[in-house]
Parts: structure tokens; C-alpha cells; sequence
């Protein structure tokens, strides 16, 4: 009966942290403080901007929308788009194949599958615009450098997410149809892919979200696109143009997640 | 042995089966023969063994000790060539049906053939030739639904679904059919009615059968021969006729 008197104790509001976690808090704000000495952080700057900003809004605004700039604009920004479609569906087609060989367990052995994650990963370190820099000597200026660029940038994405896409899949159909005794190359078609086809289209429709982002700004190295008109108009101090090209790349790259958002929901919500 | 009288072939012959997973032991010793046109019920509690142990017999999961020989060839050690073409003889229904849910009934029962005949054309119904589809068909009719070949697999109920995977494990005309609880995701009826056609199916088909059931009253019904795991060892090896739903009980103690 003396439970009762002195009842189950209230847990502490806050617990104690042992000594080990409160040396990493603090070396984790220790951490922080050094990145951002690093980064050059100042305090001054920060106050002194918004003016500065404030000037080159007043400079910048209004957009130049006169016809002629926003015709030529309206098909640089085609042309970006052009780039960023074709290299994601060339990239999302490479991936496939690729991805089967670095999936585990899926038609290749475990060798193959660390180099080919290995290499992908090599492929996904590599900015994009490095990857625009490293086409453009390889096949010129141009949108084509561009393209290219953005085919192997989604490889690097897609190969890797198709691969633990299909890792991911249901396991059941694939061992029914290996009970039967088929080979690992028709059991990952018809079995592994078809469970894994959902998420391939989800990563497909990402990968296209991040190609036109890319792409918008590959222009700046000569790899075709709108981003060149963005470096010459902040290059000629023509403000009003670059905050055309920005305000388009903004409204386009927000439509593009919206509608890749719509199909989305459209193909994977019919298909479960 | 008196000459004349035809020795019916032995198609599964187990000898001193022994798995452990890591240290943990699953089952020791478990030795028995099967001859063609049999059936076999593998009983036991839950976790004891029952689906690894079928599935030692499949060689799909390697053995710790013991040999199978399944339908003569020795399971252990076989080339992963020599390994798909025993496959391709054996049937298999699990627990879950395992359809392909996005494609049609006819495509996944055309899947049963992918072991006897791979390849592209066999990927799809739509591809595939007029012999293999025309097989399909006639094992969808044998489990009564040939009328639904274009449905998509998962717009089926769960009996259906299951009667699915039973003409996709017979369409290659199985010398064997494995059954792993083939009925225990549905309900009592729909349970009885797939077992019903499995076993139906098999027996028309003189099919050697092994199959794993926790239901006593399956296991006596549709077993020729009642073999009981308990503790990691075979307990009971006896005739269904033998045996009452009393003498099954002592196994799930």
C-alpha cells in the first residue's frame, strides 16, 4: 500500500545529456561557426546588401518584355527545354540497362554491380556544369554539349535510383518465376522491372525536373540554352534583360515540377 | 522383387536433410521418398521449418547436410544450366500468388513457360506464339477462368488470383508441383475451393505433389502421406489413412 502514497514520479521535463552527446553538441556548433568563418561570413556585408540589392532591383526593373527580346528569349528558353527533354529521355533510357547490371541480385554478380555503383557515383560527383565545360571541348559549342551533358547527369541519377528501385521491388514474382526455372534476364523483365515500373516512372519524371533546371543554366559555359542570355545581360550590365531570363526560367522550372507533379499522381495513382 | 509389376519411379528421394541458419538449427535428419503420383503434406507449427524445408527439396535454398534427389538428378551441386532445365520440370504456388500486377492474367500465366522457353516472345501474350498462348489459355480453362485471360492481374479477387498461380505452375506440365500453403491468405471457402482444383489438377495430371499445410483436416484430406515436423525433426511419416486429426495435434503442441 505505500505505492499508492507515493505514486508512480513525473518523468524530468528535460533529460540530462550524457557527457559524451554534450562534447558533440558542442563540437557540431563548433563545426558550424568554422564554415561559416570559412565561407566568409560577415555580418557587415549582410547589412550593407540590402541596399546594394535594392539597387540593382531599381536598375533591373521593369523587366525589359519589349516583343523582340521576349521572341528571342521565348526561344532560347525553347531551346533550353529541347535540351533538357532530349537529354533526360536519352539519359532514362541508358540508365535502364545500366541499372540492371548495378542492381544486386539482378542479372550481374556482385563484381559487377560495385563497379558499375562505383562508376555512377563518379558520374553523379561531377557537377553538371563541369560535365557542360568537359562536352563543349569534346564536341564544340552548342546546345548539343548541353544535351550530352544532361543525358550522362541523369544516367548518374537514374542508374543509381532505377537500381535500388528494382532492389526494392517485390521479391515474390521473381521467385516464382525462378522456381519455374526461367533466366535471370526474363525474370527481371518480366517480373522485377514490371513491380519496379511505378518508381521508374517517379525517378523519370525527377530526373526531367533536374535536367531543365540544369539546363537553364548550362548556357553559361556555351552548352546551349537560355543561361547564355543570362551571362551576357548581367556581362553588358543590361539588368532589365537578366531579370527577364530570370523571372522565365523561374516561371518555366515551377511549371515543369507542377506538371511532372500532375503525371505523377496520374500514372502512379491509376497503376498503385 | 516380383518381375512384371510396374515399380512406379521415385521422384523425390530425401536422405538426412539438415539446415541451420547460422547456428540456429531449423530441422536434422529428415529423410523420406516419394513416388510418382503421390502426395505429400508437410505439417508442423508455425516457424518450424515447413517452407524451408520445401524449398530444400526445390533446391532453391541449399542444404546444410543431406541429399535430395529430385526426379533423379541429384539438387546439390548441379551447374545454374543443369539447375533451370530440373526447374523448368517442377510447378510452384506459394502463399502469396505472386502475379506480376500489372499485366494480364494470360501474360503471367504465359510466365509458366519462361523455364521450358525463354526469351523475349515469352514476356508478353502479346509477343508470344500462338502454341505457348494457346497453353495458357487451356490452363486458365482448366482452373476456370479463361474467361478473364485479358483482366489485369491485380483487378483478381484472392481465390482468383491464386487460381492464377496454379495454372501459371501447370501450364509447363509439371512432373512435380510444390505448394507452399496455397491457401492460407484466403478465406475458409476460397482456401477449400483452390485446394480442391490444386489437388484435383494434380491427381488428373498424375503429378507427384509436395505441399505444406498447417490446416490438419487439408493435410488428411489431400495427402496420400503425412509427414510431421516438431522440435527440428520429422515426428510422424504415415499414410493419411492412418493417421486421425488427434494423432496431428501432438505436433502443434
Amino acid at each position: 500500500m505505500t505505492d499508492r502514497l507515493s505514486g508512480p514520479a513525473l518523468p524530468a521535463r528535460f533529460e540530462r545529456p550524457p557527457v559524451l552527446a554534450f562534447i558533440g553538441y558542442v563540437l557540431g556548433l563548433a563545426l558550424i561557426a568554422w564554415c561559416l568563418a570559412g565561407a566568409g561570413f560577415s555580418l557587415d556585408k549582410v547589412m550593407s546588401s540590402p541596399p546594394r540589392f535594392a539597387d540593382f532591383l531599381s536598375r533591373a526593373f521593369p523587366p525589359n518584355l519589349s516583343p523582340d527580346v521576349l521572341a528571342r528569349l521565348g526561344w532560347k528558353m525553347v531551346e533550353t527545354l529541347q535540351i533538357a527533354v532530349a537529354g533526360a529521355v536519352l539519359g532514362v533510357i541508358v540508365s535502364l540497362p545500366v541499372a540492371m547490371l548495378a542492381a544486386r541480385g539482378l542479372i550481374a554478380g556482385p563484381a559487377v554491380n560495385q563497379a558499375v555503383r562505383i562508376t555512377l557515383s563518379f558520374i553523379r560527383a561531377v557537377p553538371d556544369i563541369a560535365w557542360a565545360l568537359v562536352f563543349v571541348v569534346a564536341v564544340g559549342l552548342g546546345p548539343f554539349a548541353g544535351m550530352l551533358a544532361i543525358l550522362v547527369d541523369t544516367l548518374g541519377f537514374c542508374g543509381r535510383f532505377f537500381a535500388d528501385d528494382m532492389e526494392a521491388a517485390d521479391k515474390g514474382p521473381a521467385e516464382a518465376l525462378s522456381a519455374t526455372g526461367a533466366r535471370r534476364i526474363d525474370i527481371a523483365a518480366c517480373a522485377t522491372i514490371p513491380a519496379a515500373l511505378p518508381a521508374f516512372v517517379s525517378t523519370s519524371l525527377f530526373a526531367l525536373e533536374k535536367a531543365v533546371r540544369s539546363s537553364t543554366i548550362l548556357g553559361l559555359v556555351g552548352a546551349g540554352g537560355i543561361g547564355i542570355e543570362l551571362k551576357v545581360g548581367f556581362d553588358l550590365f543590361d539588368y532589365p534583360t537578366a531579370l527577364t531570363v530570370i523571372l522565365m526560367i523561374a516561371v518555366v522550372v515551377i511549371a515543369i515540377e507542377h506538371l511532372s507533379g500532375l503525371a505523377r499522381t496520374r500514372i502512379i495513382g491509376e497503376q498503385r | 522383387m516380383p518381375s512384371g509389376v510396374p515399380v512406379p519411379p521415385v521422384d523425390i528421394e530425401a536422405e538426412g536433410l539438415t539446415k541451420q541458419f547460422g547456428d540456429t538449427p531449423i530441422f536434422s535428419g529428415v529423410s523420406f521418398r516419394l513416388e510418382r503420383g503421390g502426395a505429400v503434406a508437410l505439417v508442423g507449427a508455425n516457424g518450424v521449418g515447413k517452407s524451408t524445408l520445401l524449398r530444400c527439396i526445390m533446391g532453391v535454398i541449399p542444404l546444410t547436410e543431406g541429399r535430395v534427389a529430385l526426379l533423379g538428378q541429384d539438387t546439390g551441386g548441379l551447374s545454374a544450366m543443369a539447375q533451370r532445365r530440373l526447374r523448368a520440370r517442377v510447378g510452384f504456388v506459394a502463399q502469396k500468388h505472386n502475379l506480376v500486377p500489372r499485366l494480364s492474367v494470360l501474360s503471367n500465366v504465359i510466365h509458366g513457360l519462361l523455364g521450358q522457353r525463354g526469351g523475349v516472345r515469352h514476356w508478353s501474350q502479346a509477343m508470344a506464339p500462338a502454341a505457348s498462348r494457346q497453353a495458357a489459355l487451356e490452363a486458365l480453362e482448366a482452373v476456370g477462368l479463361a474467361h478473364l485471360a485479358q483482366r489485369r492481374a491485380d483487378r483478381l479477387s484472392g481465390g482468383q488470383s491464386q487460381r492464377v498461380a496454379i495454372a501459371r505452375a501447370i501450364v509447363a506440365q509439371p512432373e512435380v508441383l510444390f505448394a507452399d500453403e496455397p491457401c492460407a491468405s484466403l478465406d475458409p471457402a476460397a482456401g477449400e475451393d483452390v485446394m480442391d482444383l490444386f489437388m484435383r489438377l494434380a491427381r488428373e495430371r498424375t503429378v507427384t505433389v509436395v505441399f505444406t499445410s498447417h490446416n490438419i483436416d487439408h493435410a488428411l484430406r489431400y495427402g496420400d502421406r503425412v509427414l510431421g515436423l516438431a522440435g527440428g525433426a520429422l515426428r510422424l511419416d504415415a499414410t493419411a489413412g492412418s493417421l486421425a486429426p488427434a494423432d496431428l495435434r501432438g505436433l502443434y503442441d
